[in-house]
């Protein structure tokens, strides 16, 4: 299933809606490589609240998903994972090293906001 | 056949669908929401290292017993190239460096049993066991 990709002011919000399969991570990569550069954005919320489980595979497209907009200017945070998830994640030795995560979807814009407007500034 | 499921893995929707085979029995069996959670991230993981080193498999996941603690056994078996050195693909990092899967370390961490048995061009059973606490 293809994950929706909203349009919120200078930011974009990935909102994962159930489980992805590996070619719906890539697709998500190359989607929000190519929209930020449609909307000239800013910043990248990925929300995985939905997300039961986070293996190998989808933390390693996230951390890509991450550097990738990272180096077209923009900037991403993964929000929402949940604490069993986490719990597992860390189990099975899997970090987001480099990667900013928020609670959730408000925790994550508020963070790009931040970002995106201090880098701006003075 | 409601305690049990099997699971055939060939493509990336079969790893979703063992894993949430294996969450739902786990779910039944009394498992906790972290248990599951556990449970279903370490089949992902084994479906992933079947179609990445031996192309297809199966999964099955059965409820299971020790002494009085019931419990879930995970099995994944393929009949691929096996793993020609299974002490080393069981330290830490040895493939997951390269990102690609396997993670057995990590897998054995969150199982209370764990085995590998492997045979060079025969194929590799790995058996995960979880008990109830």
């Amino acid at each position: 299933m293809r994950v929706p990709v909203l349009k919120q002011g200078p930011h974009l919000i990935a909102s994962v809606q159930s489980a992805l399969t590996d070619d719906d991570l890539v697709e998500l990569r190359d989607d929000l490589a190519e929209l930020v550069g449609r909307h000239r954005s800013r910043g990248v919320v990925v929300d995985v609240t939905a997300l039961d489980v986070i293996d190998s595979f989808a933390a390693r497209t996230l951390r890509t998903i991450a550097y990738t907009i990272r180096l077209r200017g923009a900037r991403t945070v993964i929000a929402g994972i949940q604490p069993d998830v986490a719990f597992a994640m860390v189990q099975l030795g899997l970090s987001l090293e480099g990667v900013a995560t928020a609670l959730d979807l408000e925790e994550g814009l508020a963070f790009l906001t931040r970002r995106t407007t201090g880098e701006a500034g003075p | 056949m409601s305690d049990e499921a099997r699971v055939q893995i060939k493509t990336d929707v079969d790893i979703i669908i063992a894993r949430q085979e294996g969450r739902s029995l786990a779910a039944k069996l009394g498992f906790s929401n972290t248990d599951q959670t556990l449970i279903a991230t370490a089949i992902s993981e084994l479906a992933r290292n079947i179609i990445l080193y031996a192309q297809s498999g199966e999964i099955s996941v059965f409820q299971a017993q020790k002494e009085d603690k019931p419990g879930i056994v995970i099995i994944a078996r393929d009949d691929g190239p096996g793993i020609s050195d299974v002490s080393r693909a069981m330290q830490d990092g040895y493939s997951t460096a390269r990102g690609l899967g396997l993670g057995l370390p990590g897998v054995r961490r969150m199982m209370d049993e764990f085995e590998v048995v492997s045979k060079i061009s025969e194929g590799t059973t790995v058996t995960g066991k979880k008990w109830m606490r």
